[in-house]
């Protein structure tokens, strides 16, 4: 019994303390500044925040749409660059004197340049293709495209190139880059090319 | 879909032969009909006279003359004979008897025979039974006598088994009859492995056509052919069986599996791969793993070729800086240069009957067929015609060849006998074939 009462009033106490807390805090409540509409004043503040929000927006946007321009235009570029680069990596070939596997000095450059590509695309999985002119006979024009291509991928993977990366396939005479049976045909088909695996 | 190809020698012996008549008194027979050193410019003048119809009624009069013809044909294309005109004649064959009691031999020495063959035949329901005797008409002597007994569609095989007779006859070695050509066609839907009969006749093709497919090889009992094709761009050796009429994959090393060419002694192959950087000749178990490594030189090393006994191997080799046919003794390993004339000399193939190789030797980017003696070096030309004459191959008994050329345009086969005379086109076909491979000859 004596309980049931201790708990009532102290509910009640509580309660009391809560309203009167209440109370006070509407007391304190700001007043409003003299002459001016609490309303309007509140509208004109937000107005001009508001618009000054927006030109800094505005701007700001600005600024960012040129760099994003830019920045896009970088990319294009650069991913044209690169584009172009294992455009000329893929169709830059390497060229052969008849019946020869060993790279001339011009080889040897075009080769260079590939070997800076595949420095800097360390996964790129290439096919080395060997091939000859259709001179000579079917099966040792296949050995010598295999010679060639092995030449060609002896010198990238002594320059660094992870052999792993690299395939060698010949066609022999069977795939000429040109038709004709002429010297100048001839020359555009001894020669090795590269493509990317599958 | 691939053609199961049932070549002759595969087949059981499905006809009886009889010998005719025993060999004469000594029973020794001379082989000294062909002269051995000039058989092919000293030919001999043979009558084959159409065949006589010896049953009742004129209904194998077409078989009669068709047998004669196969036989003539035949007979001719080895270039050792002569074939007399049939009009030049001075008896009708049908009004005079086909043994030797019956046959007046001074009308075949007056037209300058010196060899004749008559054969007669009789057929009873689809039984064909056909005799065939070779004479001597200057010795008046029967030298060969046999009479086949066989179904009616056995007609040229018969007639064919004769011809070997014959010749096995005259020179002392089987002849080329029961033999079949593996070579790469192209109709204009890929390349694929092509066989037909010694002549020509009866043309198959055993694989799917595809973009590459190079160096056809038998197998010494003529039962497999080993090939390389690119599968799935990587080019692996395979060998196609006749008797299932499927290839399995022999070889599919890394980088080239390339010219495989079967030991003629022992199960295996040797063929140039590349799986260590570079093109060497290894020797191949009989499952195609590796035995071992026989070239150990920096550059190519390709188109391995086996003498007959297997104990020496010539190759293709750019060691010198241009390809030249060496030869390797495989029991010492020692290596020796064999062509030194000319720039490139690829293709070689070792005689099954000789110390010779036959290979094609280029100049200008033409080549020609070149025969070689492994011993003393001497080289003879065979060919001179224009375009470019390539991949010779030698016929089981080393009496001919049969390589590719471009001498009328586009790649055909061609055949000659082994001193270049005689030099004929084997196949009407469109399209290109080359890389010809003649069969070793039928195991009897």
């Amino acid at each position: 019994m004596l309980k049931k009462f201790n708990f009532r009033f102290i509910l009640f106490c509580i309660m009391v303390l809560m309203l009167a807390a209440v109370v006070s805090c509407a007391k304190k409540a700001p007043e409003p500044e003299e002459g001016v509409p609490e309303q309007e004043q509140k509208i004109s503040e937000t107005e001009a925040e508001e618009a000054e929000r927006q030109t800094k927006e505005s701007q700001e946007s600005k600024i960012d749409e040129q760099e994003l321009e830019a920045r896009k235009k970088a990319e294009e570029r650069e991913r044209q660059k690169a584009e172009e680069e294992k455009e000329r990596f893929l169709s830059q070939k390497v060229y052969f004197e008849f019946d020869d596997s060993s790279l001339t000095a011009e080889a040897r450059e075009v080769l260079q340049r590939k070997v800076r590509w595949l420095r800097e695309h360390p996964d790129a999985c290439v096919i080395i293709e060997g091939h000859c002119d259709e001179r000579g006979t079917d099966e040792y024009n296949l050995a010598l495209g295999s010679r060639r291509a092995e030449s060609v991928k002896d010198f990238l993977v002594n320059a660094g190139i992870d052999p792993s990366e690299l395939t060698t396939i010949s066609y022999g005479e069977e795939r000429p880059a040109v038709k004709g049976h002429n010297e100048d045909a001839w020359a555009k088909n001894r020669r090795a090319e590269f493509r990317f695996c599958r | 879909m691939i053609r199961i190809l049932r070549p002759c020698f595969i087949v059981t012996v499905f006809f009886v032969a009889v010998l005719l008549a025993a060999l004469p008194g000594n029973c020794k027979p001379s082989y000294d009909y062909i002269n051995i050193s000039e058989p092919f410019t000293n030919k001999i003048p043979m009558a084959v006279p159409v065949f006589k119809t010896l049953s009742e009624g004129a209904t194998e009069d077409g078989a009669a003359k068709n047998s004669a013809d196969i036989m003539q044909d035949a007979l001719a294309y080895t270039g050792y004979f002569k074939m007399i005109d049939r009009r030049a004649f001075l008896v009708d064959p049908e009004k005079q008897g086909i043994v030797p009691g019956e046959i007046n031999f001074k009308n075949w020495r007056d037209v300058g025979a010196e060899l004749l063959i008559t054969g007669g035949l009789r057929t009873k329901a689809e039984v064909l039974q056909m005799e065939f005797r070779l004479f001597d008409p200057f010795r008046e002597e029967m030298l060969l006598g046999k009479r086949y007994t066989g179904n009616v569609a056995d007609q040229r095989r018969m007639v064919l088994k004769f011809c070997g007779e014959v010749i096995k006859r005259l020179t002392g070695k089987s002849g080329l009859f029961q033999s079949s050509i593996a070579f790469i066609g192209d109709r204009g839907e890929g390349r694929a492995v092509y066989v037909c009969d010694f002549d020509g006749n009866n043309l198959t093709r055993i694989t799917k056509p595809q973009e590459i497919v190079v160096s056809p090889a038998w197998s010494p009992d003529g039962r497999f052919i080993a090939y390389t094709a690119y599968l799935n761009e990587h080019p692996n050796i395979y060998v196609y069986d006749f008797s299932s009429g499927m290839q399995e994959i022999f070889a599919a090393y890394e980088g080239i599996n390339l010219t495989p060419t079967w030991r003629p002694d022992q199960p295996g192959m040797a063929a140039t791969l590349s799986f260590e950087g570079d093109e060497e000749i290894y020797l191949l178990t009989g499952t195609g793993k590796i035995d071992k490594r026989l070239t150990k030189s920096w550059g190519v090393d390709v188109s391995p070729t086996f003498s007959p006994d297997g104990d020496q191997m010539a190759f293709v080799s750019n060691r010198s800086g241009s390809p030249q046919i060496y030869v390797m003794d495989l029991k010492s390993g020692r290596v020796s240069r064999l062509t030194y004339e000319g720039d490139y000399n690829t293709q070689p193939e070792w005689s099954p009957v000789a110390d010779k190789i036959v290979y094609s030797g280029m100049k200008d980017g033409k080549a020609d067929i070149y025969v070689i003696d492994v011993e003393t070096r001497e080289t003879s030309r065979l060919t001179r015609q224009a375009g470019s004459n390539e991949a010779p191959s030698w016929s089981p008994d080393g009496s001919m060849i049969v390589f590719s050329s471009t001498r009328t345009g586009s790649s055909r086969l061609y055949v000659m006998t082994a001193s270049g005379t005689d030099q004929r086109q084997l196949l009407d076909m469109p399209g290109i074939q080359k890389l010809p491979a003649w069969s070793p000859a039928r195991q009897q």
